[in-house]
């Protein structure tokens, strides 16, 4: 129990030590940082006595460097196909410096930029969070964009971060019937952080589709906050996959601010060795005949630990919600450690709220099956793994489901 | 057919298996030449279904006496996945439907085993979907069922489908079939039974596990044998399947009662 006394801590100065060593607040987010700063120096840590935190020790960020890194590179990855748009994010320069943004998609002007920046974060209640502080704290960059009212885009996003932090700030703005399909690529070429925040406000009947592909290592820890306001008949398709990293946590925060819009959840998370990995996710109907579909899936060997958390809140505005959780993980060693809870808050009385949770090993009768075809033990296994982890890759859109093979998340599994 | 100076293909002596606690086989004898169609016929909990897990190598059960000789191989010595790449099939009562796997890739990966073990080459996509579009024509089964996950979603006469096309790939020596017949309308029966029969030649041997006469009409049986507790408690030519239609399973309590079992030897 020594190290749940002494993480805290050590996190607490680490984060001192870390605000101290900060450049001047400056540029377009000097505001936000001053804040975030200030707010930061005052939040507690999080700790295991947090109940959002309980199964998920930050210690990992106290041995980290304690500066921002620098680090612009395209992290190895394919070419972006022809006529698709890719913005390598190194968390300094201006990301659209020297683009030509294609038809439909603009930057945001100051005084929008001023109106629309923490907006989402506030809708979905997480503006104070301990990671969206540190993210405010430091981000000197905010990729600001806005897609235009029906046109249709692909956009990919990419980041490489080395030692030290790497904050990531990103607003979307999807007009009335705007499409977006947004591939975003996080990897980890040193021992640091990633901070990464992401807005997106979509108005009515507008489509995003948001693939998030994080590959880690040991000595690296990422927390993303991923909010996403949904205006009636929008529709938001988030898929994330992580694996490789010391530490991962996604925040998948989702608002349907009316109701009526339809949003479908997709996660991948991959532990192994000491890893671990946790997915919080909040959605919240403000309005009725709201959709959601949520599959959460983990893949736990070693003595990695996996946390899952569904909050689904469905207030008395919200009748006639349609809304499925279903959270599946495949143990694959008996040291590893699973932590999943749904979490329903249902207040409307003319709903279909369905949640549910497994945990397995590799099926005894499926090996078998495959084995007296004459697969191998060792490819059956891969097979299976592989095809578990297939339902959420699928939904990975265009590029992202390139970036992702099966053979880099289960390298080691 | 049976051909005396046949090769023995598969060779059964006092075999006992038990799962868990439980022993299930009390002491199986059977001997299975080349060309040969056998009916292993038998109430629930007879031992039938266990007999072809055996075979296969299925993990929950053990093996506790005797010898399972396949080619003058010792079978039991093998992994599943080795019996199956040297010509032991098992048709599953209840195929596992295994969602994620690409039924085709399953197919192809698995019948590339098989003629790895034999020194073939190793077919690529394009030359095994060739080879799979001919051999579909043998149970005439829909090419989209090869897009989807391996059984996941199928009827139970799909499923038995696709067991008979993967033993059509596989192009097994013997091929034990566990209650095939299951689950089948007459029109799947007839199809299924029909694809058994054109996979069998002078070469390979089938034991079909069945409960009822009805697959026996339409692939007809070299030999009938009957089990009881854990044994073949007796054997005969197609005849004694019709004989069992008639009379029903209780004079195998009968003679069990009796404790006189008659004599196995199969010619």
């Amino acid at each position: 129990m020594a190290a749940s006394l002494t993480a805290p801590m050590a996190l607490a100065d680490w984060t001192r030590q870390w605000l101290n060593g900060l450049p001047v607040a400056d540029g377009p987010l000097a505001a936000v940082q001053q804040r975030g700063r200030e707010a930061l120096a005052e939040l507690p840590v999080p700790s295991s006595r947090q109940e959002d935190w309980r199964f998920t020790d930050l210690g990992l960020l106290a041995g980290l460097d304690a500066t921002l890194a620098c680090s612009p590179s395209d992290a190895g990855l394919p070419p972006a196909a022809p006529g698709v748009l890719r913005l390598v994010l190194d968390g300094r320069s201006d990301p659209l410096a020297g683009v030509v943004l294609p038809a439909g998609l603009a930057p945001l002007s100051d005084s929008e930029l001023a109106q629309a920046l923490g907006h989402t974060l506030a809708a979905t209640a997480c503006e104070h969070h301990w990671p969206v502080e540190l993210n405010h704290a430091a981000a000197q960059q905010v990729l600001a964009l806005r897609v235009a009212s029906r046109s249709c885009l692909t956009l990919e996003l990419v980041s490489m971060q080395a030692a030290g932090l790497l904050p990531l700030r990103v607003l979307l703005v999807l007009e009335e019937k705007a499409e977006l399909e947004l591939c975003q690529f996080a990897g980890a070429g040193g021992a640091g952080l990633t901070s990464l925040v992401l807005e997106a406000h979509l108005g009515r009947g507008a489509r995003l589709t948001h693939g998030v592909v994080a590959l880690g290592r040991n000595d690296a820890a990422l927390l993303a906050h991923l909010a996403i306001e949904q205006e009636p008949e929008s529709s938001a398709t988030l898929a994330t996959v992580a694996a490789g990293w010391g530490l991962a946590r996604f925040e998948p925060r989702i608002r349907q601010v009316d109701g009526s819009a339809s949003t479908t959840l997709r996660g991948l998370q991959v532990v192994d060795h000491r890893q671990v990995a946790d997915t919080h996710s909040h959605i919240s109907f403000s309005g009725p005949e709201g959709q959601l579909d949520q599959l959460h899936k983990a893949v736990a060997a070693g003595q990695g630990r996996s946390v899952f958390n569904g909050a689904v809140r469905v207030p008395r505005e919200a009748q006639r919600t349609n809304a499925a959780q279903l959270s599946r993980t495949l143990l694959l060693s008996d040291r590893a450690r699973i932590d999943t809870k749904p979490e329903l808050e249902i207040v409307a009385d003319d709903v279909k709220c369905a949640h549910g949770a497994t945990v397995s090993c590799l099926q005894t009768d499926e090996l078998f099956y495959l084995q007296s075809r004459g697969i191998a033990a060792d490819q059956a296994s891969a097979l299976l793994k592989r095809a578990f982890c297939e339902e959420v890759l699928r939904d990975l859109p265009g590029a992202a489901r390139q970036w992702c093979r099966f053979e880099h998340l289960l390298a080691s599994v | 057919m049976i051909r005396p100076d046949a090769p023995v293909l598969l060779e059964i002596k006092d075999l006992h298996a038990r799962v868990e606690d439980k022993a299930i086989l009390k002491g199986v004898n059977l001997t299975v030449r080349a060309g040969e169609i056998h009916a292993v016929m038998g109430r629930n909990g007879s031992g039938k279904s266990t007999l072809s897990k055996v075979l296969a190598g299925h993990p929950a059960y053990t093996v506790t006496a005797g010898v399972v000789t396949y080619r003058g191989q010792d079978l039991l010595a093998l992994d599943p996945e080795l019996r199956a790449r040297i010509g032991v099939f098992l048709g599953f009562q209840y195929p596992v439907e295994i969602p994620g796997v690409s039924n085709l890739e399953f197919l192809r990966v698995a019948t590339n085993a098989r003629r790895a073990e034999q020194g073939a080459e190793e077919l690529d996509t394009f030359a095994f979907e060739d080879l799979v579009r001919e051999r579909l024509k043998v149970v005439q089964m829909d090419p989209a069922f090869l897009d989807r996950s391996v059984n996941e979603g199928f009827s139970g006469g799909e499923k038995k489908r696709n067991e008979i096309l993967q033993m059509a790939l596989l192009e097994p020596l013997v091929a034990i079939l566990d209650e095939t017949d299951s689950g089948l309308d007459i029109d799947a029966l007839r199809i299924v039974a029909g694809g058994v029969n054109q996979l069998a030649n002078a070469d390979n041997a089938t034991v079909l596990i069945t409960h009822y006469q009805r697959l026996l009409d339409a692939i007809t049986p070299d030999y009938v044998h009957v089990m009881a507790a854990g044994r073949i408690l007796r054997t005969g030519g197609k005849e004694l399947a019709l004989d069992l239609e008639e009379r029903g399973y209780d004079w195998v309590d009968q003679e069990l009662a009796a404790q006189a079992p008659v004599p196995l030897e199969v010619a």
